[in-house]
């Protein structure tokens, strides 16, 4: 069968197979199954592969039909008044606002003392120490004894922390399983913002678990805002908020957090 | 009983007569002479003041050259008007803004190896002869209005008086002396966008985005006449007109719109006299100058001259490349306050009253004799302009760079010698008035810098920022004179009182403070 170029000449010099509109109609018509069958019956890296040009392909259709129904309103938008009040020098400004209203809804919502011990998971499953530990066997005086103990949950460590000897250890942190950044969330405002780790506040099952740096979900983090230029009543740059993780890290392979409010 | 000291030692005795009788070697403990120089007076114009006379260097304290001064003019001692002196390195360019406590070591430390009899000249700017205080504390947290305070002024009158605007779409006065509300203006159905006080303090003026412009009387807080309706968009700000140029027996008041008109209205009347238009963007800021002009800063880049009587343009300055956002006259504060000085007197008959509102307009606009009004307009291209339409046409005086990013609010000084700018790349910046040289950077603030207002003797400046703080700034120095945190959120409108005793502002978080020292 000819390539390439040769399917070119081949074209011009005795044209297209008669049935061509009919078999490209078809195939077009059969895509969304095809494209359903993949989707459902591909299994792993192509499964993957695949999932990931879906993606953007869905990005690329949102994009477009937010574009269309744009296209489709009718005159122009009626004179938009902003909605909190502004000095006359920065009206018809475009305002980067989001930062600044995330800290002052954080602070007008602290004046009501009911918010202040509100958290948006309030309820959290408690970890037994059998789940989240697994015992070490290597080595015949470990085995033996059996204190050693691995973490088997993602775990935030701290950037200057050091292993201590093998024969003093108790706690193994496995490095696959730490995490540095999370996915911080504001809730009303749905701004999504990668920010670093800065410690664990709590971890609600055990005080344990909050000095090992266990993540899991319900977990109180202090987040690295300062990017986000909030300010504190003093006029300094806040530095760290905390935020609550909302998700199954061990699960997910991330961390998804909500800024507490 | 009382305790007898022991006789002195045979040793004491000796000592003792040794001390009377011989001469101790003073000279040691005498000044070194450090020799002398001559220096020339000139004021701020370079025009000699007083005779070159020498200095000695060990008695050249600022302090000492400054009373020094005052005597070489014959004034009497209760007349001594404090001087500050900039020293023009001879045989260069350099001017020393500062003076320092060791000339000596200044001159020799710009290359002046000889500076004994060599002539100096010192241009000398006479400073207030009163002195500000820098504001130290919050005096008064008043709450009332229910919305973000907008703007704010004080009275010309006194700092007992401060009007705010408020997006809950009334403007309110507060006696501040008590820290209690003393008027509620309502009338406005859109956010009050400004408030204006009249030069002689009888009136008070808002504007707001419903498109009227509304006149208040102050004192017992009803309407002054029916509102001014003729604007198609908000109005931005109004600017009375100066005290000396009233005439008919009424004052006049321009507004500026979106609508990119600015209107002058008669306030008695209410009727409108003029209609400017030719602006094609909105208007951002409106001043009106003592020799009879209104100046126009708008988002179409372009900042116009007009002349109030006939209602024309006279200039166009179009240098901008991006919105104009702020422009401010080097007369503003002497417009401002008409003829209210720190003096308290205030004349009898309105003549009196006109003839010193319009000796202070002079005093605070001449240059070399001229009267130049100065115009320095703020903008979004990073850069200001600094203008002089009386003499200079509509070419620039010069162009102020250094700003890395929007400039916000630009004032000068009270006392026309200084200009500081506000922007949004967080610092404030202070010029050179006469020239637009850049003088200083006022570090410190962690957000854009959205106001500034100077005290009355132009010594200190205050600058209110959106990361909730109030800052105050030696303008000498540079330096942080003071720190003012206690707003929970952005601060939108800074003022300080003309009498210099109080700060006001308001901001995001609806409650108006004041701060005194």
């Amino acid at each position: 069968m000819p390539q390439n170029e040769y399917i070119e000449r081949h074209r011009k010099l005795h044209g297209r197979r008669l049935d061509t509109e009919e078999r490209a109609r078809k195939k077009a018509a059969r895509e969304g199954h095809k494209q359903s069958e993949n989707a459902q019956n591909l299994r792993g890296l192509r499964a993957k592969l695949y999932a990931k040009e879906r993606h953007h392909q869905k990005i690329q259709m949102r994009k477009a039909i937010k574009q269309h129904e744009e296209r489709n309103v009718k005159g122009a938008p009626a004179e938009k008044e902003p909605s909190d009040p502004i000095p006359s020098y920065l009206l018809d400004r475009a305002n980067p606002t989001t930062a600044k209203a995330l800290s002052s809804q954080i602070k007008n919502k602290r004046a009501e003392k009911a918010a202040r011990f509100s958290v948006p998971i309030p309820k959290v499953r408690g970890i037994s120490e059998e789940e989240l530990f697994k015992v070490v066997k290597t080595g015949k005086k470990i085995q033996q004894k059996g204190w050693k103990r691995v973490v088997t949950k993602p775990t935030f460590v701290g950037p200057d922390f050091t292993r201590r000897p093998v024969k003093y250890e108790r706690f193994i942190r496995p490095m696959g399983l730490r995490y540095k950044k999370a996915n911080v969330t504001h809730p009303t405002l749905n701004v999504t913002v990668q920010l670093p780790i800065l410690g664990v506040k709590k971890n609600p099952s055990n005080p344990l678990y909050t000095q090992l740096g266990v993540l899991t979900k319900g977990t109180i983090i202090e987040v690295n805002c300062s990017d986000l230029g909030i300010v504190t009543a003093s006029g300094k740059i806040a530095w760290g908020r905390y935020a609550q993780i909302t998700n199954n890290p061990e699960n997910d392979g991330c961390l998804n957090a909500v800024l507490l409010v | 009983m009382a305790t007898v000291l022991p006789p002195p030692s045979k040793r004491q005795r000796r000592e003792e007569i040794e001390r009377t009788t011989t001469q101790q070697d003073v000279a040691p403990l005498l000044a070194t002479d450090l020799g002398s120089f001559k220096a020339n007076f000139v004021d701020s114009d370079g025009n000699q003041m007083a005779d070159v006379i020498e200095i000695n260097f060990a008695d050249a304290t600022e302090k000492n050259v400054s009373t020094l001064l005052n005597t070489l003019l014959g004034r009497d001692r209760e007349d001594f008007t404090p001087y500050r002196f900039r020293i023009h390195i001879p045989g260069k360019d350099i001017i020393v803004d500062q003076y320092p406590t060791d000339l000596l070591g200044l001159l020799q430390k710009h290359g002046v190896t000889n500076p004994f009899e060599t002539t100096i000249t010192l241009s000398a700017e006479p400073q207030a002869v009163f002195k500000v205080h820098a504001v130290s504390r919050l005096a008064h947290r008043i709450p009332g209005h229910g919305q973000p305070i907008l703007a704010c002024q004080f009275s010309p009158k006194s700092s007992g008086r401060l009007a705010t605007g408020s997006g809950d779409n009334t403007a309110r006065i507060w006696d501040t002396n008590s820290g209690t509300p003393k008027h509620t203006l309502k009338g406005h159905t859109g956010w009050v966008l400004g408030v204006s006080w009249s030069p002689d303090g009888q009136h008070l003026a808002t504007c707001s985005m419903d498109k009227t412009v509304r006149i208040w009387d102050p004192e017992t807080g009803k309407p002054f006449g029916p509102d001014l309706k003729g604007h198609a968009k908000w109005v931005m700000a109004v600017a009375w007109e100066p005290y000396h140029l009233w005439r008919d027996g009424t004052a006049r008041l321009a507004s500026a719109s979106k609508d990119g008109t600015c209107r002058i209205w008669l306030v008695n009347s209410g009727r409108t006299e003029h209609v400017l238009s030719g602006h094609k963007g909105s208007i951002s800021c409106v001043r009106w100058g003592g020799t009879g002009q209104i100046y126009t800063g708008s988002h179409d880049k372009s900042v116009r001259v007009w002349d109030a009587v006939q209602g024309t343009l006279v200039h166009s300055f179009t240098s901008h490349g991006h919105w104009v956002n702020h422009i401010a006259l080097s007369s503003d504060h002497a417009l401002r306050t008409g003829y209210f000085d720190h003096t308290k007197e205030v004349p009898e008959t309105e003549d009196g009253k006109r003839a010193k509102a319009l000796e202070r307009f002079e005093k605070a606009a001449k240059i070399q004799g001229k009267v130049a009004e100065r115009l320095v307009s703020a903008s979004d291209d990073f850069t200001m302009y600094l203008w002089d339409p009386t003499n200079n046409g509509n070419k620039p005086v010069a162009r102020l760079l250094g700003h890395q990013n929007k400039v916000n609010q630009v004032q000068f000084s009270p006392d026309g010698t200084l200009i500081a700018s506000a922007g949004w790349d967080n610092h404030t910046k202070l010029w050179n008035a006469r020239d637009g040289k850049f003088l200083k950077s006022l570090r410190g603030h962690v957000a854009p810098v959205y106001q500034c207002a100077w005290s009355a003797d132009s010594r200190l400046l205050v600058t209110g920022s959106k990361d909730c703080t109030l800052k105050v700034w030696n303008a000498r120095s540079g330096n942080l004179a003071m720190d003012l945190p206690g707003h929970e959120d952005e601060v939108y409108a800074v003022d300080w009182a003309a009498d210099g005793k109080m700060v006001g502002s308001g901001g995001k978080d609806k409650a108006v403070r004041t701060w005194r020292n």
